[in-house]
């Protein structure tokens, strides 16, 4: 199951070939391989180091790649600017919560609304009706619609991670990549975690890296194991974890 | 021919200049190369502890003139040391009161260490006065040496010469070779790790910043042998040298070197067509234009964030 | 109605800003004799570039150590107006050359360089004021915060700018007038500058340029580009990752900061009537950060207070006690930024307010107060939380 899936009815919405990255000669990522269809949950696993939150770089664009190509519904992501591979209809959760501690709930959300995006824009933007439904949808999507007024930096840390995929949510993403959103979640969060990503993924591609294995069994369609840069297998949840390479990788060390 | 041999003789006279502008930068910029490039604190009194250094070499000499002449030819050994100590020592303390308190605010401690530069230079102002004083190099400081009969190289220049290249590999040595510089090394990469892997990171701040001050001290008492000093004698050289420092890439030491040898040598040159203050005009262009296109500096690293 | 009293900052903002445009058009006026009244003018030009460092240092997290250069631009292109028309042929007859300024006379120049002739035309100059500070501001700003320089060797680089310039000018005598600088302006468009009544009037102009800038200033914290502003110091990798450009934020903040130091420049020139390099290189583009950290890096109206009291300190101390005043300056540097972040806006946040609700014994509605911080929330519940002054690594 190294080979990727092979062919599509349809096509993937994001495709990755031959992507490699090295910093000063060690590489990181290593002429990968990866597919995501459209309505797609994947999670990606693999022991640290493996590479996982760095594909997420080189896709967002925070990180150049030095070799190979990130398609994006036919776009190549790999020479975009990180802002227009956002406005592309790309979306990332950081793997700390990463929210606007001194704003309010609201202000958070509203911040990723896609209008006044350009400087003048911004200066000239007007809080329309059509920004506080979109708001107050978001807001009750993400558990959230009572603590608008809430100033985001006393949120619990489940709730911030939350906030920060309802800010992704705003933005409305083809393409929706999330860095351990269930990280310090308590059981009954990740069960409610679970629940949002199982709803929001209609209709968009969901691209998690996550190590809690329930949590991936309760949302992944298809599982892709990354190891040292590189695809070690894929597949179903299922077939993965009978892999005897996988079992070699998380036990074998 | 012979006026080919002049222009050669005129030349390496001028190159030879620009090479002693190249060790004070050097030296002053050690230093600071030290304090910004391995702590990432910005220190704008950066300059008052090379004048601190050349304060205290003009009070030793006076001191040996004045008590015991049969010294005057080895003091400035001790001068250069004792200047070590002086401005090191106001550095430990310097760390130990502001310093330490403003970490993770580096742009509040720019502005704070600026005030600081101003209370030292008015203190230098009220203890030395406003004239420039200057030490009595000893005799085998003065004069030239004659290489040919049209190209002189004066001593001074030579001597401090080799200090710096002394300094040079003395700090290289130690960040490189010893303990502590493996641990003021381990402290820059990852705090938090060296805490926990038992270094006392306090200590090594405390003693990095010292070093950096220590070796502006005798940044000054090099500067003693070739011009005289004033108040703002240091003060003068600061944005030279942070630019020497962010030139070479803030945390290569090899990096410093080379772009100090460079800004000092394209204005030692320039002043051959311009008049000087056209020379320091262009030279400093020339450094912010390529700093705009690579912001980095001459030598840095890609690392994996 | 609404939208401006919320973009004011409610009822507080508006009470602050008319006690200060109360102390400024009403009190000065009427209790300053013409001399004193010229250098309070003389100090509000310095608010302008407070000001400005209120916007791109307090709220966008960028320290320019090189304002001066802008205030210097704006300055120089005013005052080069000045100079020309203080020096037609009639009155410079005596000169080698009658019709060229005085100083290129004596640096033996017997044509007026290409550089000063389109500064002839009033409305070029006008121009000239506003666009070259920000032609360079932009430049300064592409160039830098395109490739993610970081906040530090942003400072770094401006002082060596400011450096550059302050050289060039002193460098450049025959052009610029050199160390001495543009001096002897004597009448703008034929109406003499030096009386005072001219001075009167150039005072209420230039507050009123003040008051403009401040009042622009209060329309981009509240706007959107505001809390965007806030929103990168907090996290500048969620709003790049959130589908902005956060360098163009940046250089637009930038380009207004030394627009307002440019505006201030130029009012400087008109009402004190020369210009030199010592208000362009690195010392006083230092001082005037002070001025910004002494009312509050984050009260656009507490910017004015510093930059009125800081340089009332300095021309009574350098008058008195000259001795005193680089001790008094480095130590305010240190105090403040050591143990008074907010400056004197976050002081009074603190105590002020407290102190004048119980001297008032009501449970009054909010207090007027001279500096408060701007808030750019509307909400009240985050008023506190607004003002997050801590400069991030």
């Amino acid at each position: 199951m190294t080979s990727p899936t092979g062919f599509q009815m349809n096509k993937p919405v994001l495709a990755i070939e031959g992507l490699t990255v090295s910093f000063d000669g060690f590489k990181a990522v290593d002429d990968l391989n990866l597919y995501i269809d459209r309505n797609e949950v994947r999670v990606v696993i693999g022991p640290n180091g493996a590479g996982k939150t760095t594909v997420l770089d080189l896709i967002c664009g925070k990180t150049r790649a030095t070799g190979g190509s990130i398609q994006f519904n036919d776009r190549e992501l790999t020479k975009m600017n990180e802002y227009d591979i956002v406005r592309a209809g790309v979306g990332r959760k950081f793997q700390t919560p990463s929210i606007y501690d001194n704003l309010s709930v609201f202000e958070n959300l509203e911040m990723s609304f896609p209008a006044g995006r350009s400087v003048f824009g911004a200066l000239f933007f007007k809080r329309t009706q059509a920004v506080l439904d979109r708001v107050n949808q978001v807001a009750a999507d993400i558990f959230l619609a009572d603590l608008l007024q809430q100033q985001a930096g006393l949120l619990s840390h489940g709730q911030k991670q939350w906030l920060e995929i309802g800010m992704l949510l705003m933005q409305d993403p083809e393409l929706l990549m999330l860095d351990e959103p269930v990280a310090g979640m308590s059981v009954s969060e990740r069960a409610q975690t679970a629940d949002l990503l199982n709803r929001i993924s209609q209709g968009r591609s969901v691209l998690v890296i996550e190590h809690d294995m329930e949590f991936v069994k309760s949302i992944a369609h298809k599982v892709t194991v990354l190891h040292q840069g590189k695809v070690l297998a894929e597949g179903s949840m299922e077939s993965v974890q009978n892999n005897p390479k996988v079992i070699e990788v998380y036990l074998g060390h | 021919m012979e006026w080919l041999s002049e222009f050669g003789a005129i030349a390496a006279m001028q190159g030879f200049n620009g090479l002693s502008v190249f060790c004070v930068l050097l030296l002053m910029a050690l230093g600071l190369a030290i304090i910004f490039g391995q702590m990432g604190v910005i220190n704008m009194a950066h300059g008052e502890f090379l004048t601190i250094g050349a304060y205290t070499t003009y009070l030793l000499s006076s001191l040996v003139q004045t008590w015991c002449p049969w010294m005057q030819p080895y003091y400035f050994f001790f001068a250069i040391a004792l200047s070590f100590v002086v401005a090191g020592a106001v550095g430990w303390v310097v760390e130990w009161v502001m310093i330490s308190r403003l970490y993770h605010r580096p742009l509040d401690t720019l502005l704070a260490t600026w005030g600081l530069s101003l209370v030292m230079q008015q203190a230098f102002r009220s203890i030395f006065g406003a004239r420039e004083v200057s030490a009595n190099p000893p005799e085998w400081l003065m004069g030239a040496v004659n290489l040919t009969d049209a190209i002189e190289i004066p001593r001074n220049g030579l001597f401090v010469m080799g200090l710096t290249v002394l300094m040079t590999g003395g700090i290289f040595l130690m960040l490189y070779r010893t303990r502590w510089g493996l641990h003021v090394r381990a402290t820059v990469q990852n705090r938090i790790m060296s805490r926990a892997v038992g270094i006392n990171t306090r200590k090594v701040d405390r003693m990095t910043f010292a070093l950096g001050c220590g070796v502006a001290g005798v940044a000054g008492a090099a500067f003693t042998t070739i011009g005289s000093t004033g108040p703002t004698a240091g003060s003068l050289y600061i944005v030279d040298t942070f630019l020497v420092v962010v030139f070479g890439g803030a945390a290569s030491l090899f990096g410093t070197i080379a772009s100090a040898f460079a800004i000092a040598q394209t204005q030692s040159l320039s002043e051959f067509f311009m008049s000087g203050s056209m020379a320091k005009v262009l030279t400093l262009s020339i450094v912010i234009l390529i700093l705009l296109m690579r912001p980095q500096g001459l030598f840095s690293s890609k690392v994996r964030k | 109605m609404n939208a401006l009293n919320k973009m004011l900052g409610g009822r507080q903002g508006v009470v602050g800003l008319l006690i200060l445009a109360t102390l400024i058009l009403v009190v000065f006026p009427l209790t300053l004799d013409a001399f004193r009244l010229n250098m309070v003018g003389k100090y509000l030009t310095y608010a302008f570039v407070a000001v400005g460092l209120v916007l791109c240092w307090g709220y966008g997290g960028i320290l320019s150590l090189g304002q001066g250069v802008f205030f210097g631009l704006g300055g120089y292109c005013m005052a080069m107006f000045l100079k020309l028309e203080a020096s037609d042929p009639e009155s410079t007859k005596i000169q080698s050359t009658p019709g060229i300024p005085d100083f290129m006379d004596w640096n033996q120049i017997t044509e007026l360089p290409w550089l000063w002739a389109p500064f002839h035309s009033f409305t070029f100059t006008v121009m000239a004021v506003i666009v070259l500070p920000v032609l360079l501001a932009l430049i300064i700003g592409v160039a830098l915060f395109r490739r993610r320089v970081g906040d530090v060797y942003f400072s770094i680089v401006t002082q060596a700018i400011a450096l550059i310039l302050t050289v060039l000018i002193i460098g450049q005598q025959g052009l610029t007038g050199g160390i001495n600088g543009i001096t002897d302006l004597k009448t703008l468009l034929g109406w003499d500058i030096r009386s005072d009544s001219a001075k009167l009037l150039l005072y209420f102009i230039n507050a009123g340029l003040l008051f403009g800038c401040i009042l622009f200033g209060k329309f981009i914290l509240h706007s959107k580009l505001g809390r965007l502003l806030m929103a990168m110091r907090d996290k500048e990798e969620r709003v790049r990752f959130s589908g902005y450009d956060v360098a163009a934020f940046k250089v637009f903040v930038y380009c207004v900061a030394a627009c307002f130091s440019a505006i201030g420049g130029a009012m400087f020139a008109l009402q004190v009537g020369f210009m030199s390099p010592s208000f362009v290189g690195i010392v006083p583009s230092i001082e005037m950060v002070i001025f910004a950290a002494v009312g509050g890096r984050m009260s656009l109206l507490g910017a004015v207070y510093g930059s009125l009291l800081v340089n009332y300190g300095k021309t009574y101390f350098s008058e008195s006690f000259p001795e005193l005043w680089l001790y008094l300056m480095g130590g305010l540097f240190i105090t403040v930024v050591m143990y008074f972040p907010n400056g004197l806006a976050g002081l009074w946040e603190s105590h002020g307010r407290q102190w004048l609700s119980g001297l008032k014994r009501k449970p009054a509605p909010l207090v007027a107060s001279p500096a408060p911080v701007i808030t750019p929330t509307p909400a009240p519940a985050e008023k506190k939380a607004a003002s997050p002054l801590e400069i991030q690594p």
